[in-house]
């Protein structure tokens, strides 16, 4: 057995007897995320490593402490990418911590969430058991699927320790127009542009004006370009925007003392909130800054229909939006069958798991 | 009561004082025709679209509202009788195969498209809608849903959540894990419960992700939001001949390599298109060892620019021909033989055994090979179409049941297939699901603790186990028997596996 990873089961089988508790940690990009961290840091970094990589398969997969950075660069070099364009978020974050992390960067709306190209995971269980769900094919419906829920689960059912993930082609041609908008005026031609054969791979709102992204065969941007109209940014406008967007430098994300992310259904009327507003994924995706109280905030939220996540300045307890009671009770028996102890991340996802 | 006790029969005494007291406390929260209790009205429920497996429930319950559905998950729970859900019976893999002592909880009248909101592009149907209904009905809109299993015009939007179903369009626009929003679901307490939504993200674990393809073991679905997409300008398809089915493999492995995911990327070999081209004229080649089909789909000029791209790659690929539909009947014509390849094994033998392994497409050659070679082994036909793009492989295997020793080699042929895809580090099943079909394959697929691992979700959802017990996951004893027999039989297929 590989020593690093003979080294982290002796650290969860120890943890597990003594009733400890492990803060499993990648590279910190997203220590901020989550309602509190707790316990002793169990280092994923070390457990490194591109372990298969066909690109006809359109599969890679790469144990946990792998960057970001290097999958990246590797799938470049054969003309391939990552389609959920997972945000790094101020550093060079792991593969592992971007799984269980499970957030999605621009192309979100179209191209589908970091979970959608989850084919496969391997989970550290607390016996130190190597456990393998899904696979390294496009479909597989042998058990249930355990490797997508450990996508965005934080780290509270165990280390993810390898993970194989569906990549997809460079988009051969790409290309960002502009439009002067309202907001209002801007949901409703983002809705009605997805709702039509266009070739649009991301889309945002910021300040009065409207940012879309053509992706694809050269013919197919062309023509819808044309058709759309819009002011044509330079190549490299285009980049710095959506790398800003996608690694949260824009100036929305600054330094207020309260950012919300609001998940809401992408025809929501704008919301009455106050602050500075920015809006991503067709509608989809909304980001205030805004002092508003807590309560304030989800009421709006789920006025819309959505929810509402405190993403800086909330307290533990207070930052994801609270689970339905049922749903809460399937999230507590899931916990106690996979960590009976509660050894992993405990109160990260939710508390009092 | 009268109605209740009057239909229901049972020769076994202690089986009809259990039908008459589930029956009476159902009776309770049904319609009056919401209960089926005699023989003859179980007899169309004893099986699904695996009909080599038979069973016969104990009772059919046919709700109308989510109301009457909780009150018959709770009425059963409280009495502690196992619940199937059944969309269509369409399944391939005995997933509906009704519980003995158990309930058949059919979605049947749960047929109703209930919204299409064109600007958000979805479609809010009940799950006893039938997969083709929602596309022809959002069609008014310039949209469509994606996932298109060929079963489509009559499997329910239902038994595609509980199976993850598939299409041949999946390598480009998902399975259905990739096209559904959110579910509204009853819990075995009888509460109902929302899973994602129209919102793209939601608190929690994605509780979702695994109720899809869950085959009815957490919850019972009554109530699915789909994502619903622009129907592109244009479609067409190119056919392409290869003299080897390696060569076609090879073909699917270039225009991937080439940066192309086509919308719809299928193979057949030569048994697979000598079954079909009689029966719908397709118009396929006859005499080339394998065809693909290779759909391009977007505006115009797109399409052009990929058509030609695709034609080029197969070409220096060893195609020994190549056509590419100009209208789109042609185009449906192309596609009516590859969705009309199970049909035509009906046909052309009295009985046939799917199979559904998914392997690395970079094995398929390999794959093929081997099963010519258990064609000789097993002394049967099998004829093989395959989603070449997904790696999803069909070999339809040709026996018939009322000649002895037919089925038996039929069912060891597929074991041996199935082995083969694990092997290769593929699956035993792409979309089809576990079922009861399937429960051997696992031991191979899963060790000991993963399969416990399994069980753990189940129990989160389902304390009680009574919500399609016995299928999809093999339980620790079934393993190890498993294990024993093959060992016994002497022939190890594949000694190289860890798991035993
Ligand atoms: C000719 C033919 C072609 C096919 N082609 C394809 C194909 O291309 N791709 C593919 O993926 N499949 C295919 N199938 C298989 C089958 O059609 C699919 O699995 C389909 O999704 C089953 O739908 P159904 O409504 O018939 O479900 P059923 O067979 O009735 O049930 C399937 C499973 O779903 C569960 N279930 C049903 N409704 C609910 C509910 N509301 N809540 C919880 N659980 C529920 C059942 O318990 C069962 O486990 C094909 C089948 C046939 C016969």
């Amino acid at each position: 057995m590989d020593p690093t990873l003979a080294q982290l089961r002796t650290a969860v089988i120890e943890a597990h007897r003594a009733r400890t508790a492990l803060r499993l940690a990648g590279a910190g990009t997203k220590d901020f995320y989550g309602e509190s961290r707790e316990g002793a840091p169990l280092d994923l970094t070390g457990y490194q490593g591109v372990t298969e990589y066909e690109p006809a398969e359109l599969v890679v997969t790469a144990r946990c402490g792998t960057r970001l950075s290097t999958i990246e660069a590797l799938l470049e070099s054969k003309g391939q990418f990552l389609a959920f364009e997972p945000p790094s978020l101020g550093g060079d974050p792991t593969l592992g911590g971007t799984i269980a992390a499970g957030l999605s960067g621009p192309r979100r709306a179209r191209a589908g969430a970091a979970r959608d190209f989850v084919l496969g995971a391997v989970l550290l269980g607390v016996d130190g058991e190597v456990l393998r769900f899904g696979g390294k094919v496009m479909k597989n419906v042998a058990g249930f699927d355990v490797s997508r829920l450990l996508c965005g689960s934080l780290g509270i059912l165990g280390p993810i320790l390898e993970v194989s993930l569906k990549v997809m082609p460079l988009p051969r041609e790409e290309l960002t127009v502009r439009f002067e908008l309202g907001e209002a005026e801007a949901l409703a031609a983002f809705n009605r542009w997805a709702g039509r054969p266009l070739p649009i791979s991301a889309s945002a709102w910021w300040n009065g004006i409207a940012w879309l992204r053509l992706s694809g065969a050269a013919a197919a941007v062309r023509a819808a370009r044309t058709q759309l109209g819009g002011e044509v940014l330079t190549a490299e406008a285009a980049r710095d925007w959506w790398r800003q967007l996608r690694s949260q430098q824009h100036a929305l994300f600054g330094d207020a003392p309260h950012l919300w992310r609001l998940s809401l259904p992408s025809t929501a009327a704008p919301l009455t909130l106050p602050g500075a507003k920015l809006i991503e994924w067709g509608g989809a995706l909304r980001w205030y800054a805004s002092a508003a109280a807590p309560e304030e905030v989800r009421r709006h939220a789920a006025a819309a229909g959505g929810t509402a996540l405190h993403w800086r300045g909330g307290v533990p307890g207070g930052r994801f939006q609270p689970l339905a009671p049922a749903v809460l009770e399937i999230h507590r028996r899931l916990k106690a069958r996979f960590d009976p102890h509660g050894i992993f991340n405990p109160n990260r996802l939710v508390v009092g798991l | 009561m009268e109605r209740v006790s009057a239909t229901v029969a049972a020769a076994d005494p202690v089986r009809r004082a259990r039908r008459l007291e589930v029956a009476r406390a159902l009776a309770a929260v049904l319609p009056d025709d919401g209960l089926l209790a005699r023989e003859e009205e179980l007899r169309p429920y004893e099986c699904d679209g695996l009909a080599a497996h038979r069973q016969q429930p104990l009772l059919v319950a046919l709700p109308r509202t989510e109301a009457q559905v909780c009150a018959v998950v709770r009425t059963c729970r409280d009495l502690a009788v196992p619940l199937v859900a059944r969309g269509a019976g369409t399944g391939l893999s005995g997933g509906a195969m009704p519980h003995g002592e158990g309930v058949l909880l059919s979605l049947a009248r749960f047929d109703r498209i209930l919204d299409i909101d064109p600007l958000a592009r979805t479609a809010r149907v009940q799950p006893g809608v039938r997969n083709l209904a929602v596309s022809e009905a959002a069609a008014a809109f310039g949209l469509y849903y994606a996932p298109d299993p060929s079963s489509q015009i009559a499997c329910t939007i239902g038994g595609n959540v509980a199976e993850n179903s598939g299409g041949v369009h999946c390598l480009k626009y998902g399975l259905t894990v990739h096209n559904v929003l959110g579910v509204r679901a009853c819990t075995i307490e009888g509460e109902l419960i929302e899973l994602g939504g129209a919102a793209l993200d939601s608190p929690g674990l994605d509780l979702l992700a695994v109720t899809l393809g869950s085959e009815g073991l957490l919850l019972i679905v009554t109530e699915v939001l789909l994502k619903l997409v622009p129907r592109p300008e244009r479609a067409q398809v190119v056919m392409a001949s290869f003299d080897e089915v390696g060569k076609a493999g090879d073909g699917v492995a270039a225009l991937i390599a080439a940066g192309i995911i086509p919308a719809g990327l299928e193979m057949m070999d030569r048994q697979a298109t000598a079954a079909v081209e009689p029966f719908v004229r397709a118009g396929y080649d006859l005499t080339a060892e394998a065809i693909l089909l290779a759909e391009s789909d977007g505006t115009p000029e797109e399409v052009d620019e990929e058509v030609a791209a695709i034609e080029s790659v197969l070409r220096a690929a060893g195609a020994t021909a190549l056509a590419v539909s100009r209208s789109e009947a042609e185009r449906l014509r192309f596609w009516s033989g590859r969705k009309n390849a199970f049909p035509a094994a009906g046909r052309l033998s009295p009985d046939y055994y799917c199979m559904d392994g998914t392997i690395p497409r970079r094995a398929l050659g390999e794959v093929l090979r081997a099963i010519a070679r258990m064609e000789e082994k097993y002394g049967l036909k099998c004829m093989n179409v395959f989603h070449a793009g997904d790696g999803n492989l069909h070999p339809l295997i040709l026996f018939d049941a009322n000649q002895e020793g037919q089925w038996e080699r039929a069912d060891q042929f597929g074991t041996e297939i199935l082995e083969l895809c694990v092997t290769l580090g593929g699956t035993v099943t792409g979309e089809h699901g576990v079922g009861v079909e399937k429960l051997n394959p696992m031991c191979l697929q899963f060790s000991d603790a993963e399969r416990a691992a399994f069980f753990a979700v189940k129990e989160a959802f389902d304390p009680y186990g009574l919500l399609n017990p016995g299928k999809a996951i093999p339980t620790l004893p079934r393993c190890a028997e498993y294990g024993r027999q093959r060992v016994h039989r002497g022939a190890l297929p594949h000694p190289e596996l860890p798991r035993f």
